[in-house]
């Protein structure tokens, strides 16, 4: 008895030696405590510690989970501008290895679905994790924006096909970039209990008027290119955005025009989109502001094609710059039949609804000396050079439009925040709380997509604010400076 | 003399009413002509703009008004004679500009567009108004006529699914991306005119496409007033059953009919096509709309009427924004409303003849 008591004994203190704090702590919780040097970047430490520059969102990604609970940690929501003495936690090589194999800390295990404000998603075993995506696939001038949107919502997807032990699938919609469109595959998304999350819309006349079904429905949206200040202006908690506002596009583009160009006296035009109206407005008050004068304040409706009134009568105002806010089909008859009207020494300006290949296509030699504003790629994220080559040997073009890099990272900001919300069964069945959905999504913060970094403000903006220059020169869109 | 009384009092009633009704309708119409006129003259009186934009402005839109003026004609001639809204005319429309791209586009990259670029031309429209019968007529044969004796909204609706399939179609077959005429050098250059110490520029393209639309309108006036075949187009608009008792082929008149009314719509595609350079699936949808409101204002029915209406409307849509000094947003606002106006004053159209109760 006494030799047996004594075993029992010897095994308890050898089982109270076992690291079972390990075990019971936190997933995520593994890897060392670091504290930055000087002038060290987190390029720096991926490189040294893992032997890979492109680690680094590994690293944000864990940090920040951890610092969840661990207050010791810094925060990252902005992976270049990190400081010394800034406490991070590096993960471990493994966890590395996964991050960037597009796997994720989570789901939590459970074994009933968790309780859900907003509904939960049933995803059974096997069964697909189904993203809507809505975009303009048909319709002059905004099908090949809507094209290049779905082909980086592909690319995402192929990334990373499955989820959790689900494939991931996407449900494409084509919504034509109208009010109409935009509420009709709004009402076919939220009738359909499968669809998780939007990547949508593409337009703004469609995100808006969608926004509110989808708000009411539960759903949350993660549009790649509403721009429109309106879209997340109203409040409301399944209005997302992975771009930035005119509100930040519209004056940039007045500064660039008034400062680098030198330019007093511009006419605006807009398309009557709210898109259109909303950008034309922004840079308009931003070029007043800085003392320029707009002379004519002009508008179009979208499908129109016979620009030579409208430029005719602009042309007696004297602008030395036209801004148009707008799409590609538009925009390019306003460039090219300017030249007919005799003011092709006017410039032409628009934003990123015109930064397509098309546009140039269709307007020809009058697109020559065109400018237009859209995302900085300049501060775009690792791997989009191999996001491109990818991009082209699948599609065998080059990148049309501008939105590809944002549409890949909606998908992967949805796809992150379903590993931080779900709850996984025993039998492999994901749990979706839609509104724990909704929360992981706005919780994303310094998430380094290819587009720049997301890090989302309580209104639902979540894009950077970094718009750069292009201009037409021998028939490429190239930077302006 | 009691009963002369009794009936001048029964009759008087309906008298009073009409005239209550016209002297409100001339009020509305009084207070929108003098809107007008008191925008114009504030615009005159600013004095911003000079003789250079309104000849610009006016030949600006004439040339639109040409297209529309064209595609109007095929509006108003099935109407003529079937009584029925080809409302797939704009698809013809849209298939003549889709024909146009093709050919001239390989032209261009077979290099004739550029050796030989008047026979490139020439044969680009005869394709353009070639293709469009084809495609008119089959779909006379197969949507229309087996629907002839069913009642008027019938066809009405089989021509609205008609557009749609043919508009999905093109877009199945050709694809949903925009396609770009490619330029024609001969027609790109302009003349510079000097108005008033300003320089005015005319488009060689504008001239081009103002006189080919008065070729085929003069050609299809002696067509319908001196070809045999144009008085038997005459008779079947008059009267179906009695055209066929005098051994008039009245489906044959009609295929007739459809198959000219496509090839206008078609040189009409090419020539926007041409002016615009930008073609897609939908890009009849528009161009459609307006042409049908243009054979409603020059009076449905009526083919000078549809000349005249296509001319006005697009004249009015180019130079009312600058003259009333509005956004150039609302210029389709102004042409509906001028539709409406004109059909208050006369409901069958500015040329319309007073149709007899079979045809109204």
């Amino acid at each position: 008895m006494k030799k047996w008591f004594v075993v029992v004994l010897i095994v308890t203190l050898a089982l109270m030696l076992l690291p079972w704090g390990v075990l019971a702590a936190p997933p995520g919780q593994e890897g060392k405590i670091y504290t930055l040097g000087p002038r060290e970047t987190l390029s720096l430490i991926a490189a040294r510690e893992y032997g890979n520059v492109l680690a680094y969102p590994a690293i944000v990604y864990y940090n920040n989970l951890a610092a969840q609970t661990n207050p010791q940690l810094t925060k990252i929501t902005d992976p270049n501008a990190v400081k010394p003495g800034d406490v991070i936690l590096l993960p471990t090589a493994d966890q590395v290895k996964a991050y960037l194999a597009g796997e994720r800390v989570g789901p939590a295990k459970g074994d009933a679905p968790p309780d859900d404000l907003w509904g939960v998603v049933t995803i059974g075993p096997g069964e697909p994790v189904r993203i809507g995506f809505a975009a303009a696939l048909s319709g002059a001038g905004v099908d090949v924006l809507g094209l290049d949107e779905k082909r980086g919502a592909e690319l995402a997807v192929a990334d990373r096909p499955t989820l959790a032990g689900h494939p991931v699938e996407l449900v494409v919609e084509d919504d034509l970039c109208s009010g109409e469109g935009g509420t009709a595959v709004a009402n076919k998304f939220v009738a359909d209990p499968t669809i998780v999350a939007v990547v949508g819309n593409m337009c703004s006349s469609s995100s808006i008027p969608a926004s509110d079904i989808y708000e009411k429905a539960g759903y949350t949206m993660v549009s790649p290119s509403s721009t429109a200040v309106a879209f997340t202006a109203r409040g409301l908690r399944s209005a997302n955005r992975v771009c930035w506002s005119d509100a930040i596009q519209g004056p940039a583009a007045a500064k660039f025009v008034y400062e680098k160009l030198g330019i007093r006296k511009v006419a605006t035009i807009h398309d009557g989109s709210p898109y259109g109206e909303g950008l034309v407005n922004a840079f308009a008050e931003g070029f007043k502001a800085l003392g320029g004068e707009v002379v004519a304040q002009e508008a179009v409706s979208v499908g129109d094609t016979d620009m030579r009134p409208v430029l005719t009568k602009i042309s007696v105002t004297g602008p030395e710059l036209i801004y148009f806010g707008g799409f590609v089909a538009e925009g390019a008859f306003l460039a090219s039949q300017r030249v007919d009207v005799g003011i092709e020494k006017v410039i032409f300006m628009g934003a990123d609804g015109i930064k397509a290949d098309d546009f140039i296509k269709a307007a020809g030699a009058a697109a020559e000396g065109a400018y237009a504003s859209a995302a900085d790629l300049a501060t775009a994220g690792p791997g989009v050079n191999a996001f491109l080559a990818k991009y082209e040997a699948t599609y065998g073009e080059k990148p049309p439009a501008p939105f590809h890099l944002h549409a890949y990272d909606a998908v992967n900001v949805i796809m992150d925040a379903i590993y931080a919300s779900a709850v996984q069964g025993p039998d492999g069945t994901l749990w979706i709380g839609r509104e724990a959905l909704n929360r992981a999504i706005r919780a994303t913060s310094g998430y380094q997509g290819l587009s720049g970094v997301i890090t989302c403000q309580p209104n639902g903006d979540c894009g950077t604010g970094t718009v750069a220059m292009s201009k037409v020169v021998n028939g490429q869109w190239v930077p302006a400076e | 003399m009691a009963v002369v009384s009794r009936e001048a009092q029964v009759s008087r009633a309906p008298i009073v009413r009409v005239s209550v009704n016209r002297i409100l309708l001339w009020v509305v119409g009084l207070g929108v002509a003098a809107l007008v006129v008191w925008r114009i003259a504030g615009t005159a009186a600013r004095g911003l703009y000079g003789p250079d934009i309104w000849i610009m402005q006016t030949l600006n839109g004439l040339v639109q008004g040409s297209m529309y003026a064209l595609v109007a004609l095929g509006y108003t001639m099935v109407y003529g004679i079937l009584l029925m809204i080809n409302f797939a005319h704009g698809e013809i429309f849209m298939i003549g500009a889709m024909a146009g791209y093709f050919v001239l586009n390989g032209f261009h990259q077979s290099g004739l567009l550029a050796s030989d670029p008047v026979l490139a031309l020439l044969l680009t429209f005869v394709v353009g108004m070639g293709v469009p019968p084809i495609v008119g007529v089959l779909l006379e044969r197969i949507a229309y006529r087996p629907l002839r004796r069913a009642p008027r909204l019938v066809p009405l609706i089989c021509a609205i699914g008609a557009s749609f399939f043919l508009q999905q179609a093109v877009r199945l077959l050709f694809g949903i991306r925009t396609k770009v005429y490619p330029t024609v050098a001969v027609l790109s250059g302009s003349w510079t005119v000097n108005v008033g110490g300003r320089d005015l520029r005319i488009q060689h393209m504008s001239a081009l496409i103002i006189v080919i639309t008065i070729i085929l309108m003069v050609a299809l006036y002696l067509l319908v007033r001196k070809t045999k075949i144009g008085k038997a187009m005459r008779a079947v608009a008059e009267d179906k059953e009695a055209a066929a008792l005098m051994g008039i082929d009245v489906d044959w008149v009609i295929m007739i009919t459809f198959a000219i009314g496509s090839a206008l719509a078609g040189a009409a595609g090419v020539m926007w096509g041409l002016w615009y350079k930008q073609v897609i699936h939908t890009v009849g949808f528009i161009p459609g709309i307006k042409a049908f409101t243009s054979a409603v204002l020059g009076g449905i029915g009526n083919i000078p009427g549809a000349m005249m209406g296509g001319l006005f409307l697009g004249f009015v849509e180019a130079i009312a924004p600058t003259a009333l000094d509005i956004s150039t947003q609302l210029k389709d606002v102004i042409s509906f409303g001028l539709l409406v106006i004109v059909l208050i004053f006369r409901p069958s159209g500015i040329l319309g003849e007073v149709l007899s109760g079979k045809k109204a």
